[in-house]
């Protein structure tokens, strides 16, 4: 088998060779498995044709790759294609002279009817300008969920079908389940800004920054310091004390907490979907991302993180072609589906939600549909289209910042926020006079 | 004998010293000279469009209160490196000077832990004291000691001493026993017909012959501390959690790469650049001179 497929590689590679396809340069961030999951789509696609042969080149994580690349663009050796998380969406978009905005780049390459249409509403909204035109093509894209340890349940008496909706809900149940002796801790959570202040803001249609969450322009300030946030946090904090809320760290650092059954539930990147398949032993479920039912009747919607690919200037028209060839395999349901059924990631068009649905993929592995439908439970408000903050990897730190000093108990919640707005808005203003 | 060496052609002593000076104008010279002028310029990112702003992110860098809760953290994380690394290395040392049966065994092994990269020493130590699953982090929490260095900055702060410490003490034992094992025997034995006991022997006799190395160690140690601890910082805390052990030399590298603001992270390499310059001339200046040969 495995001398079969290196004799087919080897073979193909004369073959391209042969024919000298034309090269496209991708960059990626997308490491071990994922990254494995990316050079199958592209040998798929290098196979399909034999016009343009795309090389995935992964370099190291999202902020390195974005660094390379920016330094390899003031090198004038900039690849085709990079991936971008987006939190870098305001610096790329506003490189002017850097980018080739992918509704300009399919425009001009022949493909006139290329929209932001069998996008999801989320997942394009982040990424497009304010007349709707896509200027990056989205690709990967997550979204926080609650994950919850279903044997915890049990254990405690409550119904493992019937996991928490609200927040007052998963305060009660993280007691008794800690009562119960069924785990040590009630929830933990990942990534503590997009998580607990991004998407819970949008999650209540609440506004993290003025000027439409930094859509409208560059002059935005933030707005996490109101009632709402800060009623969040002194609640998060509150409930430390009886370990109903227990902070594990930014990233991913939390989720041990949660495999090794310490707490029992954690909000994380859906994108952890197959680490915990793989890495726990218990059996768990997953569900959509509490909300308060003071606050609101029904949730909005969550909104994404993940990357999307952008196109940098500099190359020659035949190979920008190749470029959009590519992106429509990419965005293609049969691609998008293999790349959902492989990853956490969700589909990020309604075709290939639908071919999902159709294929049976949620019966096999339960709960992967949740964030997809958390991300088009409504369609997306100013509040809740994403955000566009300059500056927002420093900015998402010093909230971070914060919300670490709020947990230790250092600074009140209101202080604590107060600074995050404060020091924030220092970023954004640096980032307005370097880019206006 | 000549006192001056003489070239018949006027030519080749420069030819001989140009690949040093090459490489001293590739490697450090020009990278200073690109930081420096980076470090009067706002940029975007892409360096489509940049401005001269004489000193403003100096100034910004100064009005900062973040940048001196860094300078704290550094002057902390400094100290704490060198004092835990030279006490250790030199208890080691005598310990290991007076032993009398396996005594190649025991400096072998001591000398080891110098050749793990700072990098991998602050992922051991991470492993030891994860607060889920690491073995001494569960250790303490059984002897009723809660340790989470994700959310306690003193914590953080000591976890990264202790491992940015224990490769460092290998290089630093070294130095002591090579110390120790050349002061004379005579004169311990003379202090100790004196009635001296092993700890006065060891204050008044030993510590006073070591002290030409035990000044260069404090410089190298910090200097150690100061620039190359990078790694343990990285990926250990990434500076966290708040800014608790965020170092000098990891902002510039947090400001420049993760938040794309060349124009402050220049600046604070210029500002690091006088600190080395200061610390040399402090070396050559004053302890060479002071210390008792």
């Amino acid at each position: 088998m495995l001398r079969k497929t290196v004799a087919t590689l080897v073979l193909s590679a004369i073959a391209v060779q042969a024919q000298a396809a034309q090269e496209i340069q991708w960059w990626h961030a997308l490491g071990g498995q994922l990254g494995e999951t990316v050079e199958k789509m592209v040998a798929e696609y290098n196979n399909s044709q034999d016009v343009y042969e795309v090389k995935p080149v992964y370099k190291g994580n999202y902020t390195e790759t974005m660094t390379t690349a920016i330094a390899a663009f003031r090198a004038e050796e900039q690849p085709h294609i990079v991936q971008v998380f987006e939190v870098g969406t305001a610096t790329m978009m506003n490189a002017h002279g850097a980018i080739y905005p992918v509704h300009e780049l399919m425009q001009e390459t022949g493909n006139k009817d290329f929209s932001s249409e069998p996008y999801l509403d989320a997942v394009a909204s982040y990424y497009t300008t304010q007349d709707g035109k896509l200027l990056s093509l989205p690709f990967n894209s997550s979204t926080p969920v609650m994950f919850y340890n279903k044997d915890a349940m049990k254990k405690a008496g409550l119904d493992p079908n019937q996991p928490p909706q609200t927040w007052t809900e998963l305060a009660d149940m993280s007691q008794k389940i800690i009562d119960a002796d069924a785990a040590t801790c009630g929830f933990t959570t990942g990534w503590p800004s997009w998580v607990q202040i991004e998407n819970m803001s949008a999650w209540h249609d609440k506004p993290i920054a003025t000027q439409a969450n930094g859509f409208g322009g560059l002059s935005t300030e933030l707005t996490i310091n109101s009632d709402f946030q800060v009623g969040h946090m002194q609640n998060l904090a509150d409930w430390q004390e009886d370990r109903i809320f227990v902070y594990g760290g930014r990233r991913g650092d939390s989720n041990p907490l949660f495999m090794n059954s310490e707490c029992w539930a954690v909000m994380n990147s859906s994108a952890y979907y197959d680490t915990f398949a793989e890495g726990t032993n218990f059996e768990w479920g997953v569900t959509k991302l509490p909300y308060y039912a003071n606050e609101v009747k029904e949730p909005q919607n969550s909104i994404i993180g993940g990357a999307t690919l952008w196109v940098l200037n500099g190359h020659d028209e035949a190979e920008y072609k190749g470029v959009a060839d590519f992106f429509e395999y990419l965005s293609s349901a049969e691609a998008q589906y293999f790349w959902h059924s492989n990853t956490g990631y969700v589909p990020i068009t309604d075709a290939a939600f639908e071919l999902a649905e159709e294929r049976n993929l949620y019966a096999s592995k339960p709960g992967k549909e949740v964030a997809v439908q958390q991300l088009t439970l409504n369609p997306p408000t100013a509040n809740s289209k994403g955000l566009r903050l300059g500056n927002f990897v420093q900015v998402r730190d010093i909230i971070e910042q914060e919300m670490e000093n709020i947990f230790v108990g250092k600074k009140t919640p209101q202080k604590g926020l107060d600074d995050a707005v404060t020091q924030g808005n220092k970023l954004l203003r640096k980032f307005e006079s370097a880019n206006d | 004998m000549h006192k001056n060496v003489t070239f018949k052609n006027p030519w080749l002593p420069y030819l001989l010293v140009l690949p040093q000076m090459a490489v001293t104008i590739v490697f450090f010279i020009w990278p200073a000279a690109q930081a420096l002028k980076q470090s009067f310029l706002v940029e975007d990112a892409f360096g489509l469009s940049s401005e001269f702003v004489w000193f403003d992110n100096f100034v910004a860098l100064f009005t900062d209160p973040a940048y001196y809760e860094v300078m704290i953290n550094t002057a902390l994380f400094s100290i704490g490196v060198t004092v835990v690394t030279m006490v250790v290395a030199m208890l080691l040392a005598v310990m290991a000077d007076g032993v009398l049966r396996g005594k190649r065994t025991y400096q072998l092994l001591l000398t080891w832990p110098y050749a793990v990269a700072p990098a991998v020493a602050g992922v051991l130590w991470l492993f030891l004291f994860n607060p889920s699953n690491g073995v001494l982090a569960l250790a303490l929490r059984t002897i009723g000691y809660n340790w989470n260095h994700y959310l306690n900055g003193e914590q953080a702060m000591a976890l990264v001493i202790t491992a940015a410490a224990w490769p460092r003490i290998a290089y630093n034992f070294i130095f002591f026993l090579a110390a120790l094992q050349s002061i004379p025997r005579s004169l311990i034995e003379a202090a100790a017909i004196d009635g001296a006991g092993p700890a006065r022997r060891f204050f008044s006799v030993m510590f006073p012959l070591l002290s030409p190395t035990t000044f260069f160690l404090v410089v190298v140690n910090l200097v150690y501390a100061f620039f190359e601890t990078f790694g343990v910082i990285h990926t250990v805390t990434q500076g966290g959690p708040g800014t608790a052990t965020e170092i000098l030399v990891y902002k510039v590298f947090k400001d420049g790469f993760i938040g794309l603001d060349l124009g402050s992270s220049a600046a604070q390499s210029v500002v690091l650049m006088v600190i080395v310059i200061g610390l040399t001339a402090i070396q050559f200046k004053y302890i060479e001179r002071k210390v008792q040969y």
